[in-house]
């Protein structure tokens, strides 16, 4: 896995905490909420990204996940409903040596801010995306979100919400983002990793988080978190690992009538040879299509982890190409010259 | 034998044809080499805001006006000497501007049957007696330029093309300007399409040939140069005017300049322009929407960068709640609003006055805003300078209220030297310099602006954001005497800026009957209405404000001067609202809403009026 161009603390620097990523703001979130639980991973895998705490910016929208930047002790920038990527955007080009941190939610990146969004992933900025996805509007005190299932019931849809989700996975690949991967608030190991392979990758990483709110959806994950469902309802992808679940790791997916299906893991022999192993650099996008749409078809499992991680340039590198090109080609901008350029006359 | 050349002070020429005629392009032309010989000029562009609209219908009718003079001028001009109408509907859109015993100039070889009933004409116009108070040339200008292009071996689609070229030929031989440097043009423009280079100095030097030739043309005009103050000129409209006060004062500042942009007219052309400087690290960012447009810029904010963005009103709308969030947050940016006629859609294409309101109370809660507006196009450098120089002085968005009359409008401009350019010191805080750590909300005790400080900077670590903050710490405060005492102080850094502001000009008579109070582009009319009573002897006065948010701190005094107030504005009236409001004086309103500028005419009947009572 390459490794991130941001600045490094000089060698012999002392070695950084979670505790200096906390900041001195108590942390409002209902209990029991997932964002805890996000909010103590990230700072707990800052130390390991290796970059200086001053170079590292958290820049929010609006919604209970955006109150993330406050409680960080890092550069912040809590904005407005749905534009944090247009913000983003703009502090990673002005300075494409700052480590940029979007902290959004499932109302905030797909609804008000789905129009960014989109164009965000395709864009290619080398920023990193988490978005808290409780299926649910919390702040706003309980209302169906783009990612609530059809029917449900909530303080604006009494009889049943009317509208089919987003899945947000689909929609990111669709728009071309680079890296796109999936974890759980309830699965502190597996968040670390993954917001650490979404830093580690240089372009766009779109990480959608499962996160609980107890309060308006409560247990809307449960069945993918609990200890005694949760490996029957999903399946790890892992590179270059057949897709495989269940309790013994004894049922595996394979592909029929390009549809997925389950099947036994091990043949007679104790190897099944028609698994589908995943391969989160595939160029194309069959395969992460393919995988993200297993979240919609009925008794198959969640895939959680990296649905895919690919290189291409990002927008910042590309604008400093051309600046440098443009240099290059015609000098170091001259502010005399050019108010000086065209045709011209003087007046004695 | 030389024909006959008149002299004349100025001079007023109006082209006009179809939306892909090329009047646009000939009158840059003759704007251009009329600036290079030493003319004062100033242009109005009015086009239709459809790309091509129907060949030969009133809708599709492009206009280019140019006002020329040995003496300073203004205005575009009231009235035109010259009507150059390549088809009916030209003709009948734009006659009522040509004076009596104008030149009119008609290409007969579009007055058909169906471009006459396109135009809705009955019969025939060059045929009846309804143009006799002109003077009238029937030009075949499509086949004199087919046959000047005959051996071009070009198709007949693409000689047409060229007919602009042979009524420009025309017209610098009417007012006796060097061909040279329309062919300089046509040289560059087409480098990488030789052919037409070829055929279009073809079509030039033959309209021009056919006037010394042909018995038609009696006499030619001269326009002797103009006086201008000593220095280096050049021919600028205000878009481009703006671009280079916005990559000036990035320069002066030494800080990299974001634009955030998105499609729209009239704004477009600040895009355009800031996307060729890369060579000075300028990064253009054609955005999703207005809002990401705006976005871009706050985030280039915030990391230190001068953030800008620029659209129109409908773009403005849009941006106003995220203008709003870089006022809570205290991040310096700028935002243009080249205003056109309103509301929603409106009338892209013309101009208008009427987004002041809008700018000044536009977004939710106590949203004070510095806004800054440009009298003329090249005015457009130095006000655009002036608040890129606010913004980043006291860390706030500043508007830089701009419109389409003077944003396409060209004339000539004096380039300054840079020395003469004020310092820009963005000063960003280093370190955190209380035991407190840092503290975002520490003002600086003068202008109450607050530090800047640059992620990457070590220790200086802080949250920011949309939700109200505790006034030093920067905490997020809902304490009621604390939101009440930001939203004090937010009030008076804006106010404060007045104290930077030079006295201000009263142009005429320094007390009297009348003083003109007007703002942005509507200058140039006010200013030549005035200097005519003033050369009179007429207690009359003009004022213009360049700053409409804080007011300058003499207004008040120079309001009560004057028996009467006069604000002529492209709009009902609302810097006259704000006026009577901030001042509580009564003011008298002259308002135009026809996305057309003033007439001068139509400020002397007003002043006229004013004066009899």
């Amino acid at each position: 896995m390459k490794r991130k161009r941001t600045s490094r603390i000089p060698g012999g620097a002392p070695t950084l905490t979670k505790k200096d990523f906390e900041s001195d703001q108590d942390v409002r979130w209902c209990p029991g909420c997932g964002d805890y639980s996000i909010l103590t991973q990230t700072q707990r895998i800052m130390p390991d990204l290796g970059i200086p705490k001053e170079n590292i910016v958290f820049i929010s929208g609006i919604g209970c996940s955006s109150r993330f930047p406050y409680y960080m002790n890092t550069y912040g920038f809590h904005t407005i409903h749905g534009r944090a990527p247009t913000i983003a955007s703009g502090v990673k080009m002005a300075n494409p040596d700052l480590s940029v941190w979007i902290i959004t939610g499932d109302g905030d990146a797909l609804s008000i801010g789905g129009n960014h969004f989109i164009h965000l992933m395709r864009r290619n900025f080398d920023v990193n995306m988490l978005l808290f996805n409780n299926r649910i509007y919390g702040l706003t005190k309980g209302q169906y979100s783009p990612t609530s299932e059809q029917g449900k019931t909530t303080k604006s849809t009494p009889l049943g919400s009317l509208e089919a989700p987003f899945n947000p996975i689909s929609l990111a690949l669709a728009s071309g983002a680079t890296f796109v991967a999936r974890s759980l608030d309830r699965d502190p190991d597996h968040l670390r990793s993954t917001i650490k392979a979404a830093f580690e990758h240089k372009g766009t990483s779109f990480l959608e988080i499962y996160q609980d709110c107890p309060i308006f959806n409560k247990d809307a994950f449960q069945q993918f978190t609990d200890k005694t469902t949760k490996t029957e309802n999903t399946v790890r992808l892992e590179h270059g690992q057949p897709l495989v679940f269940g309790k013994e790791s004894e049922k595996g997916i394979r592909l029929k009538d390009f549809h997925p299906e389950v099947t036994t893991a091990n043949n007679e022999n104790g190897a099944a040879d028609d698994l589908i192993v995943h391969d989160q650099y595939a160029e194309d996008t069959t395969l992460a299509n393919f995988l993200a749409g297993m979240s919609e078809t009925p008794d198959m499992p969640h895939p959680i982890g990296i649905f895919r991680s690919v290189r291409r340039s990002s927008y910042e590198d590309a604008m400093t190409n051309q600046i440098r090109t443009a240099r290059e080609r015609m000098g170091d901008g001259d502010l005399e010259a050019l108010l000086n350029a065209g045709e011209t006359w003087t007046v004695s | 034998m030389r024909k006959p050349v008149e002299q004349i002070e100025e001079a007023t020429i109006l082209f006009a044809g179809d939306s892909g005629d090329g009047s646009q392009t000939i009158g840059t032309q003759m704007t251009e080499t009329t600036a290079l010989i030493g003319n004062d000029v100033a242009t109005l562009p009015d086009y239709p805001a459809e790309i091509r609209a129907p060949a030969g219908s009133l809708a599709g009718v492009s206009g280019f006006q140019l006002h020329f003079s040995s003496e300073q001028i203004h205005t575009p001009g009231d009235i035109c000497d010259v009507l150059v109408a390549m088809n009916p509907a030209a003709l009948k859109v734009h006659l009522h501007k040509l004076k009596p015993n104008g030149i009119l100039i008609v290409n007969v070889d579009n007055f058909a049957r169906r471009n006459l009933r396109l135009a809705g004409y009955e019969s025939n116009p060059l045929e009846g007696d309804t143009l006799t108070k002109y003077q009238v040339f029937q030009v075949e200008l499509t086949q004199l330029t087919r046959k000047t292009l005959e051996a071009t071996g070009l198709s007949t689609r693409e000689m047409d093309l060229c007919k602009n070229f042979f009524a420009l030929g025309m017209i610098l031989w009417l007012y006796n300007r060097p061909m040279e440097y329309a062919m300089k043009w046509v040289k560059t423009k087409f480098a990488k399409k030789p052919q037409y280079i070829e055929s279009n100095i073809l079509a030039l030097r033959a309209g021009n040939t056919y006037c010394e030739a042909t018995e038609q043309f009696a006499v030619s005009y001269d326009v002797k140069p103009a006086v201008f103050e000593p220095g280096t000129y050049r021919n600028i409209d205000g878009n481009m005017a703006t671009v280079l006060g916005l990559v000036a004062a990035a320069h002066q500042s030494e800080l990299p300049l974001v634009y955030g942009g998105y499609p729209i007219t009239p704004a477009s052309d600040i895009l355009h322009g800031l996307a060729l400087y890369r060579n000075f690290g300028v990064i253009t960012m054609q955005m999703e929407d207005e809002i990401a447009a705006v976005g871009v810029a706050i985030g280039a904010a915030f990391s230190g960068a001068l953030g800008v963005t620029g659209s129109s009103g409908p773009g403005l709308a849009l941006k106003s709640e995220a203008i709003n969030l870089a006022m809570i947050a205290e991040l310096p940016i700028v935002i243009c609003n080249i205003q056109r006629a309103g509301p929603s859609t409106g009338m892209p294409t013309k101009t208008e006055q009427s987004d002041l309101l809008q700018m000044f109370y536009g977004r939710n809660g106590e949203s004070p805003i510095p806004i800054v507006a440009p009298s003329r196009p090249y005015d457009c450098f130095e006000s655009v300078y002036e608040a890129c120089h606010i913004a980043i002085k006291y860390r706030t968005p500043v508007i830089f209220l701009s419109d389409l009359y003077i944003g396409m409008g060209a004339e000539p401009w004096k380039i300054p030297q840079l020395s003469e350019l004020p310092e820009i010191r963005p000063n960003f805080a280093v370190s955190a310099d209380t035991g407190n750590g840092f503290e975002p909300y520490l003002r600086d005790p003068e202008t109450l602006a607050r530090p800047w400080a640059k992620p990457g900077t070590v220790g200086l670590e802080h949250r920011i954001g949309g939700l109200e903050k505790s006034d030093v710490t920067g905490h997020v405060s809902y304490d009621p005497e604390n939101h009440e005492k930001m939203v004090e102080i937010r009030a008076e850094k804006v106010a404060r800026i007045a104290n930077d502001f030079a006295p201000t000009e009263v142009f005429g008579s320094q007390e009297g009957e009348i003083l003109l109070l007007g703002w942005g582009g509507t200058f140039g009319a006010i200013r030549t209405a005035v200097e005519n009573y003033v050369a009179e002897g007429v207690p009359v006065a003009h004022v213009h404000l360049r700053h409409l948010n804080p007011f300058p701190n003499d207004l008040g005094d120079i309001l009560q001067r004057f028996k009467k107030v006069l604000i002529p504005e492209l709009n009902s009236g609302q810097l006259l609202q704000l006026i009577r409001s901030t001042y509580l004086i009564d003011v008298i309103g002259l308002n135009k809403v026809q996305g057309q500028p003033f007439h001068v005419f139509e400020l002397h009947a007003k002043i006229d009026e004013i004066l009899k009572k």
